[in-house]
């Protein structure tokens, strides 16, 4: 087969974690033809990026090949000397990384990094490789395609850089890009625009693809067929629409079926009810550049108020004037009908009760030289002063909520949970202060979907236990959908839509609203095909935020 | 650029502040040293008279604050005073012109930054290089010997180090002179031969700690994903490292380089006796043994603000270097 660019045959791949070697990958196969988009899921752990990388013949540190063979247009990446796998790599193959913010270096500007693969790699002058550079840029829809090159990383937005990097890998016009999660950091508006200029530069110059992603919908749209993998071992490949309608393995068909979790809607609230807090007409700054303008929404007991919007739209600075961390400069926070003091320095002990907070990162929330049993220990004695065996007791009967049993889990450090886990104690920590409110702030978007389906299903039995009220904070729709009683959405500081969540399903709607909902990729291979015949090309993503 | 400028303006005033701070130490230090000058010159059986009459004549019966003030105010005009033992010596002799502490230590300073400079102009280079290809080798023979041969050169004395060099360099192979009594009018080459081997041994001091910082800072950013982007744009190890990782180090070893130079010029005392090399060193231990106090603060002051001066400009350097800083959004 002349057309057969890539050919993965039975790689076995392993990582050394202290002093042993644990397989990452077991015995897989991959076939990849010329001008082909091959998309690769899995959850995080799944061997993916470890898998996409040896398709270039790279491991990173601490990964090593067992055995197999990895060909490349007739060449053996897994034999070749470096001089040869540095020839092929930015030159016939490239790679588009998760974070392009992290991915660009900061010390130099775009164009000059742009320029580096074919100038060193003697495919164009500098000159030249510019003048191509920025007429990817154009290709790209890039803002400024002639002047944007030449600003720094840091002062472009992380989706153009995305785009950027795009560029950078199509800079010598490869045989083969790899795609490693090139939209898992952006906003949904923003990830449309970065979807629709891959899909179509790779189509325009009959690039072949390996299209790395724990999206399902976002690989529907971009993939040719789908490999899926469980644990270093592929579960099915099919071709994509096959593989949306009739995924024959257990394991797909409950990746497929993550997405149907939904509490029942609850009866409306009383109109006469005093909220447990109540945002009112509130602005907050960083120093002098403001950040929050009249913000003002209420969270009634035993419910979830979805906060929505995009990075930068004010959702977790709103959390910050409630906890009391950033004191706003104007308006007030309301709890059980009673204003409290601005700064959380000056509130209560038992004000402080109240409100607690589940972050985003579990990893970095929980300190790591701590036992589980003493995270949660601390705020139960700081809070009730409870010590010996009334503690442990209690501290046994929260560890029994979040289903972690505690003979087993009493005495683990964080480092030996898992992502999931982590951020199940994260919430026991937050429950043992006993509050009425929690602030969830992005807690399952660090999470493998169906991780995080356990956590929102927690979530919601806690409150229907405890009469929790939660504010949800969050930018993926499916959440808000599986949550939420009432949204707020948020948008450069100002809440430009709340009420509860059936109408805020139904239109009509706020416009931006309606662009947040509707760039949210569904699992319709054809779904972004007609969002862009609908929209335009030239209207979707910041361009379309502007446009409103 | 307008914060940039802003932070400059703001270590800048830090700067000044510390000075003033380090000055009023000095005085108080200086002033606690035992004995005193006039006890000093005059012998033990000096009577009460002879004593109080020099202790005035130098204003030394002026209360301490009086004379830090008037101290302070000669500094910020200029004026570093006159040497106690350089007056006593010109008026002894019915001389007319007094030598103040300004003619004194210039020279010698001008001695000490041209060791200072040489030394930096060869082990700056050497250890910087030493440390990019000790990252670009790491854990190879190469890097091993490369950081014991400097921990080792780092870890003995310096006159050892000096006496070594001597041996070797102008007993056994005469290539270099082992004395540097260099003086003023001498010509540039024969100035740099006669200060070779005290450069070389400041060289093996100061080595060391420069090269295993820029070894360090490389090493620190070779887990990051712009390098491993880098080296799968195929990228050449050396390019990777020069090129990708070394600007983006820059600042801890411009911070070291700093903290070396200021050694150079406050530290040398012990390689300035070893080579009879007149240095502003030898100058400060000579005025310390016979409590020629106003030499000993200028010296005191000098060091201070060489210190002070140098980790201001490896500040603003380290911040030039950090293109978020000098090309805000």
């Amino acid at each position: 087969m002349s057309d057969q660019l890539v050919k993965i045959r039975d790689l076995w791949l392993e990582g050394r974690s202290d002093e042993t070697w644990n397989p990452i990958i077991n015995g897989v196969d991959l076939n990849l033809k010329k001008g082909e988009v091959l998309g690769l899921i899995g959850e995080s752990g799944a061997g993916k990026s470890t898998l996409g990388l040896a398709a270039m013949g790279f491991c990173r540190d601490g990964v090593r090949v067992f055995k197999g063979s990895v060909e490349f247009d007739g060449i053996d990446l897994l034999n070749a000397s470096a001089a040869v796998k540095r020839d092929l790599l930015g030159k016939r193959i490239a790679y588009v990384a998760q974070s392009a913010a992290a991915s660009f270096n900061p010390a130099h500007k775009i164009i000059d990094q742009h320029v580096e693969g074919p100038t060193q790699h003697g495919v164009m002058t500098k000159e030249e490789s510019e003048a191509d550079g920025m007429e990817l840029y154009r290709k790209l829809r890039l803002p400024n395609p002639d002047e944007i090159g030449f600003r720094y990383p840091h002062q472009v937005s992380g989706g153009q850089l995305q785009r950027a990097m795009t560029a950078m890998a199509m800079a010598c016009r490869p045989d083969l890009i790899i795609f490693d999660e090139p939209t898992t950091a952006l906003d949904v508006t923003t990830q449309i625009e970065v979807l629709a200029a891959i899909r179509e530069i790779v189509q325009e110059f009959d690039t072949a693809a390996i299209y790395i992603t724990h999206d399902l919908a976002v690989v529907a749209q971009m993939a040719d067929r789908i490999k899926v993998l469980l644990k270093g071992d592929e579960v099915e490949t099919a071709d994509t629409r096959t593989m949306l309608t009739a995924p024959t393995q257990e394991y797909t068909k409950s990746l497929w079926a993550v997405r149907s979790f939904e509490r029942p809607l609850k009866s409306p609230v009383i109109a006469s009810a005093v909220p447990v807090v109540s945002v009112r007409s509130v602005d907050a700054a960083y120093g002098k550049v403001p950040v929050l303008h009249d913000v003002s929404f209420d969270m009634h007991e035993g419910r979830t108020v979805a906060v929505v919007g995009e990075s930068g739209s004010g959702k977790s600075t709103t959390a910050r004037c409630i906890t009391g961390l950033l004191p706003p400069s104007a308006g007030e926070i309301l709890f059980d009908g009673e204003v409290m003091p601005p700064s959380y320095k000056r509130r209560t002990k038992d004000q402080l009760r109240q409100v607690q907070m589940i972050y985003q990162m579990a990893d970095t929330a929980l300190n790591p030289r701590v036992t589980v049993g003493n995270i949660i220990a601390r705020p139960v004695q700081f809070y009730s002063g409870l010590t010996g065996k009334a503690l442990r007791k209690r501290v046994d009967s929260l560890m029994d909520q979040i289903e972690l049993p505690a003979d087993e889990y009493y005495k683990r450090l964080p480092s030996e949970l898992s992502g999931g886990q982590k951020q199940r104690i994260g919430i026991a920590r937050a429950l043992a202060a006993e509050p009425k409110f929690i602030i969830c702030d992005e807690v399952t978007s660090a999470l493998d979907q169906l991780v995080a389906e356990g956590i929102l299903r927690l979530l919601a039995r806690l409150q229907d236990e405890l009469s929790l009220s939660y504010m949800f904070i969050t930018h993926d729709l499916a959440t808000v959908r599986a949550i939420a009683d009432e949204v707020v959405v948020m948008k450069e500081g100002r809440v430009v839509e709340q009420g509860p969540k059936r109408e805020m399903f139904k239109p009509p709607h706020h416009p931006y609203t309606d662009l947040l909902l509707s760039s949210v990729p569904e699992m319709d291979p054809d779904w972004l095909t007609n969002l862009l015949a609908e929209r335009g090309v030239d209207n979707i993503g910041d361009a379309a935020v502007d446009n409103m | 650029m307008g914060n940039v400028l802003t932070i400059i303006l703001q270590r800048l005033a830090l700067g000044v502040l510390t000075l003033l701070i380090v000055s009023v130490v000095i005085f108080v230090a200086v002033n606690l040293l035992p004995g005193d000058f006039a006890q000093l010159i005059l012998g033990q059986g000096a009577t009460e008279e002879a004593v109080n009459t020099i202790r005035r004549d130098l204003g030394l019966d002026q209360p301490m604050v009086a004379r830090y003030l008037t101290w302070l105010g000669g500094m910020l005009t200029g004026d570093l005073g006159s040497s106690f033992a350089q007056l006593n010596f010109a008026t002894n002799m019915g001389g007319a012109n007094t030598v103040t502490v300004l003619d004194q230590i210039l020279p010698r300073l001008g001695n000490t930054m041209f060791l200072a400079g040489v030394t930096a102009v060869i082990a700056v280079p050497i250890a910087v290089t030493l440390g990019v290809l000790a990252a670009l080798y790491r854990n190879t023979i190469f890097d091993r010997v490369a950081n014991i041969a400097t921990l080792s050169s780092i870890s003995s004395p310096e006159f050892f180090m000096a006496y070594v060099l001597i041996l070797v360099l102008a007993v056994i192979n005469p290539i270099f002179p082992s004395l540097s009594n260099i003086y003023d009018g001498m010509a540039l080459s024969d100035r740099l031969e006669k200060t070779m081997l005290p450069a070389l041994t400041l060289t093996l001091v100061v080595t060391a700690h420069m090269m295993r910082m820029t070894r360090a800072s490389i090493i620190n950013l070779l887990a990051s994903p712009y390098i491993e982007m880098a080296r799968l744009k195929g990228m050449s190890p050396m390019r990777v490292i020069v090129k990708h990782a070394l600007p983006n180090a820059l600042a801890p070893i411009i911070n070291v380089v700093a903290l070396n130079l200021a050694y150079l010029i406050t530290g040398v005392v012990v390689v300035e006796v070893v080579f009879v090399y007149p240095g502003i060193g030898q100058l400060f231990v000579d005025s310390v043994k016979i409590r020629d106090i106003p030499v000993v603060q200028a010296c005191c002051l000098i060091f201070a603000a060489a210190y002070i001066l140098l980790n201001l400009t490896a500040d603003i350097m380290s911040i030039l270097s950090n293109p978020r800083l000098r090309h805000p959004k």
